[in-house]
This record gives structure tokens, sequence and C-alpha cells, in this order.
């Protein structure tokens, strides 16, 4: 038991965060730095507690995690459990950091904002410990209403209202459909949790019909959760009119998040290791709708990174742009889901975060040079930039190129390792309409550098408001830069992960 | 298996009729005298003060708000009442847990001015 | 006695009242009766847990309704709070007037 202590130590410590840092809310009055500063230490400490967790030999957690005294096969440990958590706390960290300034300036400084995030990345962190469809919806539930709140934080602005409240319906309308896909998958198996449900499946004890209707109904809500077509429409209204530190947090972490939740609801309703046992004609049935759900999923990817890239060239607002290019990149880590295998949760893992520091950096490079709401985020305003502010267009160009996926940056090798995954499990098409929709990106991604560096600014330059933001626009560069040099300590760890 | 719903429709029918019965017996024998009184709002016997279609005050959604969340909580209760006994000390210090992080949601309530309603 | 009602009977009245939500979040334009919708969608979802756990003789599904239903009052206090945020600022809950963001 105590040893299963020290495992769930990461959940505990962010949940006990959570708690705490709502009472320093609450009783420091009007002084606001407690709350930043104390928000902060507690992440640092998820952080280090995480990487402890991952350094314990990870042979028997999947039992431990099973038979549980505490968890009671509720929660999972380490691995990619663990280093999500790490994930979730850094892009927590990078967002607080960076929100600082930008509130202060457009708003007014909240302390609710700081526990807004943490109470977001707990939600998060439940998801990535999730083994039981039970944990899997509360952690959804814990990050979407956080999330809600956070997209209309500034609430005497319009947008601000509007968004939250389109996110607010969809999202909620979403959270139906995954709820009624869990409860015909419970029907179908009799069971919540994963490791039993996948058990369930590849012998073949189960109701067929009732996990058919479960699966597309998963589907569809996941899809909802993550942003992908048909169900992307909300994204970029949503994404366009949050505070832009909140847009970058929502949308890389909580991404992040539901693409775990798609992995793990994925990797036990699709089993693809039949094997020997496929004799009776029950299995079979099971093996063949299971392809065909590869296949649906394959599609959504296919037509997610499409639609994204190609809206995301007639978009002359810069934050908009990235919100469409937010949607293509859900297309490419689905790609990770289609694979099916290890090499495409490594290539979830290493994009994830890869693609976290690059949607970050860039959205608080917005943030810093915007002014009130919607002022200065034209393509056209950026014209320039590199004689008014050649730091800013150094590091906004370095994402953009690490966004289109060209190397040296940390974009590239993560595309590479979602392409190859998918190859490998003979969705040669996919990759192809994957490369394909890259070469598509490049034109606005490209034009936006071309803009910045090739054309004159008529007008008074731009005002940066950098302050605090250079921590984080400095982590996500190094960061970038770093994965794109050397990611095979990233991809070797991430493969142990599945 | 139908018979034994038999009485149960019976039931329903002649409930049905019985007040389909009275209300058109009213339409049909009772006195139709309007007056002003008789014409207003029906407020528990005040004088209606004003249109219905008015605007609440704030606080009334506050009330409303903190209700909802901490009325919910209740759920998790009752099952642990019920089971209490055979679980023993562990549900005792689970649900003590459970009502901390409820009275910490309280306090933060208490402080930010959630409960100065007037 | 409620054992004689079978399965099929429950599934049929959850599913059937989950696409009254569904179309009621579809079409209506008022944002309160376009969450009143959802909540109707949670409570279908709930039937069908109730009754596959009673048929099936577990009790996980029972277990999950309980979560749902305190999800779902955390989001009707959030949804509430957003709406009237929204009243405030453009004196409106119809949604199809909440119209600034567009491409």
């Amino acid at each position: 038991m105590m040893q299963e202590l020290i495992y769930a130590l990461p959940l505990t410590l962010i949940f006990i965060l959570s708690i705490a840092v709502i009472m320093v809310d609450a009783f420091t009055g009007k002084n606001k730095t407690v709350a930043y500063y104390f928000s902060i230490a507690g992440l640092l400490g998820v952080i280090i507690a995480a990487i402890y967790t991952m350094t314990l030999p990870s042979a028997d957690l999947a039992k431990m995690a099973y038979e549980g005294t505490i968890s009671k096969g509720m929660l999972t440990y380490g691995g990619y459990a663990a280093f999500f958590d790490i994930l979730f706390a850094v892009a927590g960290i990078l967002t607080i950091v960076a929100a600082k300034p930008y509130l202060t300036r457009e708003y007014g400084e909240y302390k609710e904002f700081y526990s807004l995030i943490i109470f977001a990345i707990s939600g998060m962190m439940t998801i990535a410990h999730a083994s039981n469809m039970v944990t899997i919806f509360i952690g959804i539930e814990i990050m979407s209403i956080t999330f809600y709140v956070l997209a209309g934080f500034i609430r005497t602005r319009i947008t601000s209202v509007e968004a939250a409240l389109k996110y607010f319906l969809l999202g909620s309308f979403a959270s139906g459909f995954l709820l009624y896909g869990m409860a015909m998958v419970y029907g179908a198996t009799g069971t919540l949790q994963l490791q039993e449900i996948s058990a369930k499946i590849a012998t073949g004890e189960i109701v067929n019909i009732y996990l058919q209707i479960g699966l597309a109904l998963l589907i569809i809500g996941l899809s909802f959760k993550v942003a992908a077509f048909p169900f992307h429409q909300w994204a970029p209204d949503v994404y366009t009119g949050s505070p832009t530190v909140v847009t970058g947090f929502m949308s890389t972490a909580g991404k992040a998040a539901a693409l775990v939740a798609f992995i793990v609801i994925a990797k036990s309703l699709l089993p693809t290791n039949f094997g020997a046992t496929l004799i009776n004609d029950k299995l079979i049935v099971v093996k063949e709708f299971t392809e065909n759900a590869t296949m649906i999923i394959a599609l959504i990817s296919a037509a997610t990174m499409l639609i994204g890239n190609i809206t995301a060239i007639a978009q002359k607002n810069v934050k908009r742009m990235l919100a469409y290019s937010s949607v293509a990149h859900a297309g490419y880590l689905m790609m990770g889901i289609v694979a099916n295998n290890e090499n495409g949760f490594a290539g979830i893992v290493f994009y994830s975060t890869a693609y976290m520091l690059m949607q970050i950096g860039a959205f608080v490079v917005v943030g810093v040079l915007e002014r009130d709401d919607t002022k200065f985020q034209q393509i056209s305003d950026y014209s320039g930039l590199r004689k008014s502010h050649p730091y800013l267009a150094a590091v906004m160009a370095l994402f953009m190129f690490s966004l289109a996926g060209i190397p040296p940056m940390a974009g590239f090798p993560g595309k590479y390792l979602l392409f190859t995954a998918t190859i490998q499990s003979g969705y040669t098409w996919l990759t192809i309409v994957a490369v394909v929709s890259s070469i598509i990106s490049m034109w606005f991604y490209i034009g936006l550098v071309l803009n910045m560096y090739f054309k004159e600014k008529e007008g008074d330059a731009l005002v940066a408001d950098v302050k605090s933001s250079h921590f984080t626009i400095a982590v996500s560069v190094i960061g970038v830069i770093i994965l794109g040099i050397l990611p095979s300590f990233l991809i070797d760890l991430a493969k142990n992960f599945f | 298996m139908i018979e034994e719903y038999l009485p149960l429709i019976i039931m329903l029918v002649l409930g049905f009729g019985v007040a389909v019965l009275f209300l058109y017996l009213a339409e049909w024998l009772g006195a139709r005298r309007t007056t002003h009184g008789k014409q207003t709002t029906y407020e528990s016997g005040m004088e209606p003060l004003g249109t219905a279609r008015d605007r609440f005050s704030i606080k009334f959604y506050m009330v409303a708000v903190s209700f909802i969340v901490f009325d919910i909580e209740v759920v998790f209760m009752y099952p642990w009442a019920v089971q209490v006994g055979e679980l023993g000390l562990v549900a005792f210090w689970t649900m003590t847990v459970f009502m901390l992080i409820l009275f910490a949601g309280y306090f933060y309530e208490l402080k930010k001015g959630g409960f100065e309603w007037d | 006695m409620i054992q004689q009602i079978p399965l099929e009977y429950y599934l049929l009245l959850s599913a059937v009242l989950f696409t009254i939500g569904t179309v009621g979040v579809l079409t209506r334009r008022n944002a309160i009766i376009i969450f009143m919708s959802i909540e109707l969608m949670l409570n279908a979802v709930n039937l069908t847990f109730v009754g596959f756990a009673s048929f099936m003789g577990n009790n996980a599904g029972q277990l999950f309704v309980f979560f749902v239903m305190s999800v779902a009052a955390a989001e009707a206090a959030i949804g509430l709070a957003i709406v009237l945020a929204l009243f405030r600022a453009k004196k409106t809950v119809y949604v199809d007037e909440v119209n600034l963001l567009k491409w």
C-alpha cells in the first residue's frame, strides 16, 4: 500500500494543490503575488514527483494498478501517465508565467486564473492516469468545465463570453455522446474497467450490437473533444474568442489530454492482437468491426487535416489561422491512433510535446503583440516585424517553421514518427494525404514569415509588452530546437511506455 | 401478465374520467361573474405588483448556483450512510476528507463574499 | 415485477429521450432551453446505465450515475453563470444573435 501511495504521488499532489490554491486565494485578499508564486512552486513539486515516479521500476506497475488496494483498478501509474503529468504541469507553468503580463494589461489580474489552470491540470492528469471509464469521464469533465470558465475569463468582453457560451454548449453536448458511448460499452461488456473490457473483447464475451453503437458514440464524443472534422466547428470560434494565453493552453494541453483519453480507449476497444484465438465466428465479426472503426478514424483524421489546413489559408487573422492549424494538428495526431501500435502512440507522445512547445510559444507571441481584444492580430499588422522587433520576428518564424514540419525543428521528427507508424500499419493512403496537407500548410506558415521579413509596415510599428513572457518564449524556443536536433532520447522513452 | 395490470388500468381510466367529468360539470353548471379580483394574477392573496416579466436581482442567481453545487453532494452521502456500518473506519475517514474538500469550497465562497446577500 | 419488463424497453426509452434531447439542442435558439435539452440527454444516459446495471446485477453502472449527476450539477452552475455573463454583455440569451465570431 505504501508503494502505491508513492506511485500516486503526482496525482495526490495536484489535488492537494488545487484545494490549497483556492485557500491561498481566499485568505490572501488583495495580494496577488502569493497565489502566483504558490501555484508555480506547486506545479514544480508535481513535476519533481512525476519524474521520480518515472524512474521507479515499471515491471509490476500494470499489475499493481489493476490489483491496487487504494485505486481498485481505477488508476494506472508511471510510464506514459507520469510523462503526461510532466507535460501538463510544464504547460501550466508556461501559461501562468505568460498570463501575468497579458491579464494585467488586458483586464486586470485575477487570482482565480491560477486556481483554474491548476484545476484544469488536475483534470488532465486524471485522464492520463485513468484505467476505468469513470475516471476518464471525471477527468474530461473537470478539464472541460474549467475550460468553459477560462474561455470566458474576461467576462466584460463580448467575444470572450461568446466563446465561453459556444464552448460550453457544444462541449457538454459532446459529453452527452461520450457518456452514452460509455454506457453502451458497459452494457456490451458488463464492466467499466478498461483492461477487463479489452480482455472480454479479445475473447468475444460481448454483445456485439451494443459495442458497435458504443464505439461509434465514443468516436463522436472524442472527436468533439479533440476538435476533429466534422465536429471541429466550435474550435476556431472558441480559440479566437478566448484570451490568447488561455487559447495557447487549451489548444495544446487540452488537446493532448483528449488524445490521451482517445489512446486509452482505442487501445482497449480496438485490440489488434487476436492472433491464434481467431477461430469462432463471433471473433471474426468483432475483428471486422474494429477494422471498420479504425477506417472511420482514419477518414476523420484525413478530413480533419485537409479541412484545417485549407481553411487556414483563407484566414486574415493570425489567431484564427493558428486556431485552424490547431484543428489540422488534431488530424495529424489522430494518425497515431489509426496506426494503433507502439510507434503510433510514441509518435503522439512526441508530437504532442513538440506541438505544446511551439503552439504555446506562437500564441504567446500573438498575445504579446495584440491590444484590446482584436487589435493588431491581422497578418498585415505583422509586416515589418523584422525591423521593429527582430527577436520576436525570429522566434515567431522558428515556431512557424516547426509547425510546418521543416527540419531541424521539433515538428519534423514528430511528423516523421507518425507518418512511418501509419505506413507500418498499412494506411499508406493516409500518409499521402498527410504529406499533401503538410505541403498545403506551408503556404500560410511561410506566408506569415514572408510577411514579417519582406514587407514594409505602413504606419506605426507594433508595441511589444513582453516582460515575464520572455521566460515562456525562451523555454519554448529551446525545447523546440533541442527536440528537433536530438529527438532520439524522447522517442526511446516514449516507445517504452506502450 | 396483462391481467395483473387490470386494476391499474381501471384506476387510470376512472381517475381520468372523473377529472374530465368534473371539469365539464364546473363549466356547465358554474356561475360566471368576472370581477377585477378574479382576473388578476394569483399571488397568495397579495396585491400583484408590476409585471411578471421583471428582471431579478443577481443575488437570486448566486443563491441558486450555490444551492445547486452544495445540494447535489448529498448524492454521495446516501449510499455512504447505508453502508458505513459495514465498511467501518475507512469509509468514515474517506467521507471526512470529502467533507473537508466541501468545506474548503465553502470557505472560499465565504471569503469571496458569496454569502453577502444584502 | 420490474424484471418482467425486458431490458430493450429501458434502452428504447432512453434512446428516445436522448434523441429528443439531441433534436432540442440542434433546433432551439434559447441558450437555457438548449442547456435543458443537454441535461435531458445526460439523464437518458443515466437511465441506460441503471437499466444495464440492474439487468446484469452489477452495480458499477449505478455508481457511475452518481458521478454523472454531480458533474451535471457542476455544469449547470457554470452554464447558468455563463448565460448570465452573456446577458449582461449582450442583452440576449438567443444563440443565433451571438454571432461576432465568424470566419
